[in-house]
């Protein structure tokens, strides 16, 4: 890299540097070079960060006002609804950018998927994104606890007892995990102490994931690996953080219309209910960005074998770059790929649509078929499909596809557009 | 000319960029801070009556208000007289007995000391007033500053006699 | 850029799909009023919230508490809006618990705008007690605890009806159309003519309803006019820095496109 090179222009910026190379590093984040042809699919790692920043900031004022006790945590939510200044804007935001943060994330995944971005020589980035995505649902899910309202509190006495199913000490586990014999108040106090650390983990892993980008370069969706400084690549400033911002704010008009225009609706109005462990309510469902797994849960008839698959379901994803053995990256080039990926995307769109139904007749039939689906899909089809699969031809750099004026849309699409 | 345009341009679209991307943090910077003021329900709190049947001649009873408290004192004759014939010209903080204290009987006032905050102790110091434990400062029988580092007199807050026998604060 | 809106549009169809699919498992559509509040502009009709609290604090709150709203909410912008003096004067009239004095006793006095809406029982156990084991719910954020809303509120007031032949009642069990299961333990509690209205304003059935609902809704989310107004800023602000942006961008890749 190009980073050897640089040298502060004055005499106290060279002083400083010497010592603490930050003006290096900054000079690296803004001179790296990045593929010219990346699409919006690809903005999403930066709207991503965003998410994070803004989770950390709004999560920060609203443990200024919310009080970790069975007894007073609602009451201190509807405090910062009523009382606080902008307490309502300000949980608002941090209660649907969970939402939102969930729906870049999907977008940044699914994209990944799509453009082999997992792949050789990228699978730490792909694993330490894994590991930051299994972090959120933690964080979420007992961040969906805290206001204690009925869905927090019977969403955590399901999620809690999955480890129930564990053999010989399941039940061992639970008491400790709720520090009782039931979720109650010590439950509530880990999980807000809990909810406070992670997003901090996730920090700290956003910055490996960021350093492991940034040694072998980012992707594209060609797919190619690219030489780099030159004619293919853009500094990452100010050409790349211009076509981020612009995609923020994109994101952020959404963001902002479910802030101001439909808070709740991502919700669940049992939660506006004050927690009782006495009264269940009529349909238990998590958050829209668990559904799937939920579902998976569900469609299992085995206590133990239902929460090993749910796990599963995960865990495939994260030795996913050891199951897909085609060496070509993008979709683009793979055009049976291309159909299955689809397939995978509404199957895991209909898992979470059975997710949010109750479990039974149609509903029931339909989550095992998606299911068994999605175990094929990685465990059998992309195995497969690197033997199997005859790939298109791979263009030898970006800037010939453009030439030729075919093969790859999205860079047409891109010419046309900026 | 063609290009000098054209150059405008783009530095508009750049600078009003910046300029409304400005605007914009900080707008959203305001409830980030403003959340952390006063909320609505303290807000609400500012006021409290206080029964001041039971207090003798000589007597002080202490109560809080706003979360701070609000010494006050029934002085006797001598005490009052005291307060009285102090010289303007000898106070640090010039201030008559009569502002202080409507009712000369009465004394209210916040029980901070105005140097960093400590409670002042009653009956002590070297004018028969208060006394601030932690950096020395004297107070004189109407709660006024003659010695030490507090630069002001002890403060006095909104108040009414809303009947002989209760004080409304604040 | 084409694909991205449509996946936002897809994911929000799959999203509100999947809700209303929910929704719609109860059993009778709702009724749906024309309320002031709905929309991007909505904003509560005062003299409703007025009425809607007499409604309430003359019926509903015999037996519903509204544990977190304070006296003083009564006369905040955006609420029903009373004169600061109206609301000491209604806060005046219940009495509250306060102390221990300095005799170590509990005392009673009045209430002031600082306390919370004074409720009909001591406690929870007691409130189920006295309604023959239902509960009845606390009213500050009834209006998003329940799926529907305003709505469901509504049409659970205007839903009662004579119980069709097929069904029996046990006793202090009423027929109520909207209500899931449609058995509810609480009589119907609005009979027209049940409060008088001060601005002349019929007492129907209806009228009371649609009232006491407007001031459960605002209850339930007090600041929803300042959500409106800061939201309706927000966007136009969001949607001409985008464009500025755009511009910004088109500019600065124009160097790079030109240079291939």
């Amino acid at each position: 890299m190009s980073d050897h090179d640089y040298t502060p222009k004055s005499k106290f910026g060279k002083w400083f540097n010497d010592r603490l190379p930050l003006l290096t590093l900054s000079n690296h984040l803004a001179e790296y070079p990045t593929p010219k042809n990346l699409n919006y699919w690809w903005t999403f790692g930066g709207i991503l960060t965003f998410c994070l920043i803004a989770q950390i900031i709004t999560g920060l004022i609203l443990a200024m006002h919310y009080i970790a006790s069975a007894d007073l945590a609602f009451g201190s939510v509807e405090h910062i609804m009523r009382d606080v200044n902008y307490g309502w804007l300000i949980r608002y935001v941090h209660a649907n950018g969970a939402s939102m943060f969930f729906l870049a994330v999907y977008i940044h995944i699914f994209r990944s998927l799509y453009y082999g971005s997992y792949k050789s020589p990228r699978e730490i980035i792909w694993i330490i994104g894994m590991i930051i995505y299994f972090l959120m649902m933690a964080t979420a899910f007992m961040g969906y606890v805290l206001p204690w309202g009925q869905m927090s509190f019977w969403g955590a006495t399901v999620i809690t007892n999955l480890f129930s199913a564990i053999p010989l000490v399941g039940e061992s586990i639970t008491n400790w995990l709720w520090g009782g014999y039931a979720v109650d108040n010590p439950t509530l106090i880990r999980f807000y102490s809990l909810h406070y650390l992670f997003p901090f983990l996730i920090f700290g892993l956003v910055i490996l994931h960021i350093w492991a980008l940034h040694v072998p370069g980012n992707n594209n969706p060609i797919g190619i690996d690219i030489k780099k400084p030159s004619k293919d690549t853009v500094p990452f400033h100010p050409y790349i953080v211009v076509k981020d911002l612009f995609a923020l704010l994109i994101f952020l008009i959404v963001f902002a219309f479910f802030v101001f225009y439909s808070p709740n609706i991502l919700g669940h109005a049992d939660n506006y209910i004050e927690a009782n462990p006495l009264v269940t309510p009529a349909h238990i469902v998590p958050e829209w960005y668990l559904l799937p797994f939920y579902a998976i849960l569900r469609s299992i008839p085995d206590k133990l074998f239902g929460v090993i698959a749910m796990f599963a379901a995960i865990f495939v994803l994260v030795i996913l770059p050891w199951l897909d053995t085609s060496k070509v990256r993008s979709a683009i080039f793979r055009p049976l790929y291309k159909q299955f990926y689809w397939f995978l995307v509404a199957d895991v769109l209909i898992l979470g649509y059975v997710g949010a139904m109750p479990a039974e007749g149609l509903y029931l039939l339909v989550a095992r078929v998606a299911t068994a689906y999605y175990f094929l899909h990685f465990l059998v089809i992309l195995p497969l499909l690197g033997a199997k699969e005859k790939t298109l031809d791979i263009p030898l750099s970006l800037t010939e596809p453009v030439l030729g004026g075919s093969l790859n849309e999205s860079m047409a699409k891109n010419k046309k557009e900026i | 000319m063609a290009e000098d345009k054209k150059t405008n341009r783009r530095d508009f679209i750049f600078t009003a960029s910046y300029a409304l991307g400005a605007v914009g943090v900080g707008a959203v910077a305001w409830p980030l801070i403003d959340q952390m003021n006063p909320d609505a329900s303290v807000k609400a709190l500012a006021s409290t009556e206080v029964d001041i049947s039971g207090v003798e001649k000589g007597q002080s009873i202490t109560v809080l208000w706003r979360g701070k408290p609000v010494f006050i004192r029934r002085r006797t004759e001598e005490e009052i007289t005291k307060a009285k014939d102090v010289k303007l010209d000898d106070l640090p903080h010039p201030e008559t007995d009569e502002e202080r204290a409507k009712n000369p009987e009465w004394l209210v006032m916040l029980g901070v000391c105005t140097h960093l905050g400590c409670v002042p102790l009653g009956d002590k110091g070297e004018y028969g007033g208060w006394f601030c434990p932690c950096h020395g400062s004297h107070y004189d029988t109407s709660g006024r500053i003659r010695k030490g580092p507090a630069p002001t007199n002890m403060e006095v807050p909104k108040y009414e006699f809303v009947n002989s026998n209760t004080i409304k604060i604040g | 850029m084409k694909n991205f809106f449509k996946f936002f549009l897809f994911f929000k169809i799959f999203l509100l799909f999947s809700f209303n699919l929910i929704a719609a498992e109860q059993s009778n559509k709702l009724l749906d009023p024309v309320w002031s509040f709905k929309g991007f502009f909505g904003k509560f009709d005062r003299a409703q919230l007025q009425r809607g609290y007499q409604v309430y604090t003359e019926v509903c709150a015999a037996c519903h508490s509204m544990k977190y709203l304070s006296y003083r909410n009564l006369s905040q912008p955006g609420g029903p809006e009373f004169s600061e003096q109206q609301a000491k004067i209604i806060a005046s009239q219940f009495e509250v618990t306060d102390g221990p004095n300095n005799d170590g006793e509990m005392f009673t006095r009045p209430a002031r705008l600082s306390d919370k809406f004074v409720g009909p029982y001591p406690n929870d156990q007691a409130a189920t007690a006295a309604n023959g084991g239902a509960y009845p719910p606390d009213m500050s954020v009834l209006v998003k605890a329940r799926q529907g809303g305003a709505d469901y509120i509504y049409s659970v007031l205007m839903g009662y009806e004579d119980p069709p032949s097929d069904i029996t009642l046990d006793d202090g069990v009423y027929y109520n159309k909207y209500m899931p299961g449609n058995k509810i333990k609480m009589s119907k509690p609005l009979m027209e003519g049940a409060v008088d209205y001060a601005d002349g304003t019929v007492t129907s059935e209806e009228q009371m309803a649609k009232d006491v609902v407007a001031f459960l809704a605002w209850a339930a989310e007090p600041h929803l006019e300042a959500r409106h107004k800061i939201g309706f800023r927000a966007m136009i602000y969001l949607f001409i820095i985008t464009i500025l942006v755009y511009f910004s961008m088109k500019k600065l890749w124009s160097r790079i496109e030109s240079k291939v």
